[in-house]
C-alpha cells in the first residue's frame, strides 16, 4: 500500500488516488502550429524512467486536487509531492 | 540432442537418471554473432529458434540478465487464445494457434497445450451485441467463436453466480473453444532446448549495460560479461523496453505496469475451461495441479518493482467472487507480479528501428504469453529479412504518428486504467 501526502490533506492511502501518468509531458501551445511529430510525442511517447519519475495523481476520494507525486519506480519510495500547479 | 521419448525415459531408469544430458549449456559468449537477441524470455527463446529453424542463422546468442524462465514467462497466467476483433490481432494470433498445436511434437517437449476453450462472460444486452460482432470477426478471421446465451453458460459454468439478486447477472458470453492454456516453464525449457541443439548460445546472468551504436548502425552491446559484436540485435525485453531504449536515445510509446496474478491452493477439479469477468478485469482458469490461477489489472501506476500492491489484488479478487462465489472459501496460495511493457494502443510493436540492424519487439500489455510462437516467428522474419512479415506488418512503430492504431479493447492511450 502506497502513502500519499496530499499537499492539501496530509497523509492518505493509495486508496483515495487515482493515477494520472507523466506530469512532465506537456501539451504543445494552443492556437499554434503544431506538426504530427510534436503531437504524437505529446499523445504517445512516454520516458517511463526506472527510478525517479514526476508523476499526477487525483485525491478523487479526498480532497478531489490533482496532484504531483515524485516517486521510485522501482522501490516505490515517494520523495516529494506538490500541489498540480507548482514546480519540482 | 537427446530426444526425450518413452524410450530415453526408461533407458535412462537403468541408471538413476544419473546420465541425462544437460537440455541447453552454459556458454562463454563469443566476441562476435550474427545476430544477438536481448531478452531470453519467451519470445527471445522463441525468435533465436524460428531464427536457426526456419532462416538457417544459428550464429546467435540470446542474452539474459536473469535466468530463463524467470521473467515474465513464468509469470504469467497461461493462457493461450485468438479471440480478438481486429484483423491484424486475429490473423497474428490465430497463426500462432496454429504453432501452438503442434508445439509438443515440434519441440520434443511436452508443453501440455490444453485447448479447454475460453469464455468471456456478458453482463448486458450492450455486451452481447459487442461479443456478437466479434464473434462475427473472428469467424470471417477463421478463428471459431460460438455466442452462448444465459443457459448455455449455464451448463457449462454451473458454480457461477447465476442467482437472481446480483450486482452483474450473466446475460451469456462468447466462447473460443479452441483457445486454452499451456504449461508456461515448459514452453520457455523447449525452445531454449531446441535452440541450444541447433547452436544457440544462451547467455544467463549477463546484463546489458550499453549499446555500440555508429553511423546509424548497431554494431554490438557492451556486458557485465564483455563486449559482443552483432551486426543484426533484436531487442525482447518487455517491461524492460523504456529501460534499454534510453540508453538508444528512443523514446517509444510505450510505458511499464506491474501486473499481478495469484493461485489458490490446489482442490478437486471444478472448472475445465477460462472464464473471464465481463464487468470487470478478472480471469481463472484450473491447473493441473487443483489450484485455481487468477489475474485481473495492472496496479495503475509506473511500475519496474515486480512485487504487486494488495489494493489491486483485493480489487481483483472482488470481481472474482462475484462471478464465482466459492472462490472466497479458497486459501491463497501464492501471489506474484511482473512488469508488463504497455503500449499506448494495447497491441505490439514488432519491427524495424530508425537504428540499422536493431529490431524492436515489444508492447505486449497482458498478452504476451500466448503470443510467444507467432512473436517469435514473425521476429525472426523480420530480423532474417531486414524486412516485416505480412503478420506483423500492422505491429509497426511509427502507427501511432500515422494513425494506424490497433486499440482492440477501444482504451486510448492509457492503457493501464482499470
Amino acid at each position: 500500500m502506497l502513502h500519499i501526502k496530499c499537499p492539501h490533506c496530509g497523509l492518505r492511502s493509495q486508496n483515495e488516488f487515482a493515477y494520472g501518468g507523466d506530469a512532465t509531458i506537456k501539451r504543445p501551445e494552443l492556437n499554434k502550429e503544431v506538426s504530427d511529430l510534436e503531437w504524437d510525442k505529446f499523445v504517445y511517447l512516454r520516458k517511463s524512467p526506472r527510478g525517479k519519475h514526476l508523476e499526477l495523481w487525483h485525491h478523487i476520494s479526498g480532497c478531489r486536487q490533482w496532484i504531483k507525486v515524485q516517486r521510485d519506480t522501482l522501490t516505490h519510495e515517494i520523495f516529494k509531492t506538490l500541489k498540480a500547479d507548482e514546480e519540482i | 540432442m537427446q530426444k526425450y521419448s518413452l524410450f530415453s525415459l526408461i533407458k535412462n531408469a537403468f541408471s538413476n537418471h544419473q546420465n541425462w544430458e544437460v537440455a541447453w549449456k552454459d556458454p562463454t559468449p563469443k566476441k562476435e554473432y550474427d545476430v544477438i537477441i536481448i531478452g531470453g524470455g519467451g519470445h527471445g527463446l522463441a525468435t533465436a529458434y524460428y531464427l536457426a529453424k526456419e532462416h538457417k542463422i544459428t550464429n546467435v546468442a540470446i542474452i539474459e540478465k536473469g535466468w530463463i524462465g524467470g521473467g515474465n514467462v513464468g509469470r504469467n497466467t497461461t493462457i493461450v487464445r485468438s479471440n480478438y476483433m481486429h484483423d491484424e490481432n486475429g490473423l497474428f494470433s490465430e497463426f500462432g494457434m496454429n504453432l501452438w498445436r503442434n508445439m509438443s511434437q515440434d519441440l520434443n517437449f511436452n508443453v501440455m497445450f490444453s485447448p479447454r476453450g475460453i469464455i468471456n462472460l456478458a453482463h448486458s444486452d450492450a455486451q452481447m451485441n459487442v461479443y456478437s460482432r466479434r464473434g462475427n470477426s473472428m469467424l470471417l478471421n477463421g478463428i471459431d467463436a460460438v455466442l452462448l446465451n444465459r443457459e448455455q453458460v449455464k451448463e457449462i459454468i454451473p458454480m457461477a453466480d447465476f442467482s437472481d439478486n446480483v450486482r452483474f447477472p450473466i446475460f451469456g458470453g462468447l466462447m473460443q473453444p479452441s483457445a486454452g492454456t499451456a504449461r508456461h516453464d515448459a514452453v520457455a525449457w523447449g525452445y531454449a532446448r531446441q535452440a541450444d541443439a541447433m547452436g544457440v548460445d544462451i547467455i544467463q546472468n549477463c546484463e546489458v549495460v550499453d549499446f555500440d551504436v555508429s553511423g546509424g548502425k548497431i554494431k554490438g552491446v557492451r556486458t557485465s560479461k564483455g563486449d559482443i559484436k552483432a551486426n543484426k540485435i533484436g531487442l525482447c525485453v518487455a517491461g524492460s523496453t523504456n529501460f534499454l531504449a534510453e540508453k538508444l536515445n528512443m523514446t517509444l510509446p510505450i510505458e511499464t505496469h506491474l501486473l499481478q496474478a495469484c493461485v489458490s491452493e490446489p482442490i478437486k477439479p471444478i472448472l475445465d475451461k477460462v472464464v473471464t469477468f465481463g464487468a470487470g478485469h478478472f480471469y481463472v482458469s484450473q491447473s493441473d495441479k487443483g489450484e485455481m490461477v487468477m489475474g485481473g489489472d495492472l496496479d495503475g501506476y509506473n511500475s519496474y518493482s515486480q512485487r504487486g500492491n494488495l489494493p489491486t489484488l483485493q480489487h481483483v479478487l472482488t470481481e472474482g467472487i462475484a462471478m464465482f462465489p466459492f472462490l472466497s472459501k479458497l486459501k491463497m496460495l501464492r501471489t506474484w507480479g511482473g512488469i508488463m511493457d504497455m503500449s499506448m494502443d494495447g497491441s505490439p510493436i514488432i519491427d524495424k528501428t530508425h537504428i540499422e540492424g536493431l529490431y524492436l519487439n515489444c508492447g505486449w500489455c497482458y498478452g504476451g504469453f500466448k503470443a510467444t510462437p507467432a512473436s517469435g516467428w514473425t521476429f525472426a522474419y523480420t530480423i532474417a529479412q531486414d524486412r516485416v512479415h505480412e503478420l506483423n506488418a500492422g505491429y509497426s512503430l511509427n502507427r501511432f504518428s500515422t494513425g494506424h492504431l490497433i486499440d482492440e479493447k477501444g482504451l486510448g492511450t492509457k492503457t493501464w486504467i482499470s
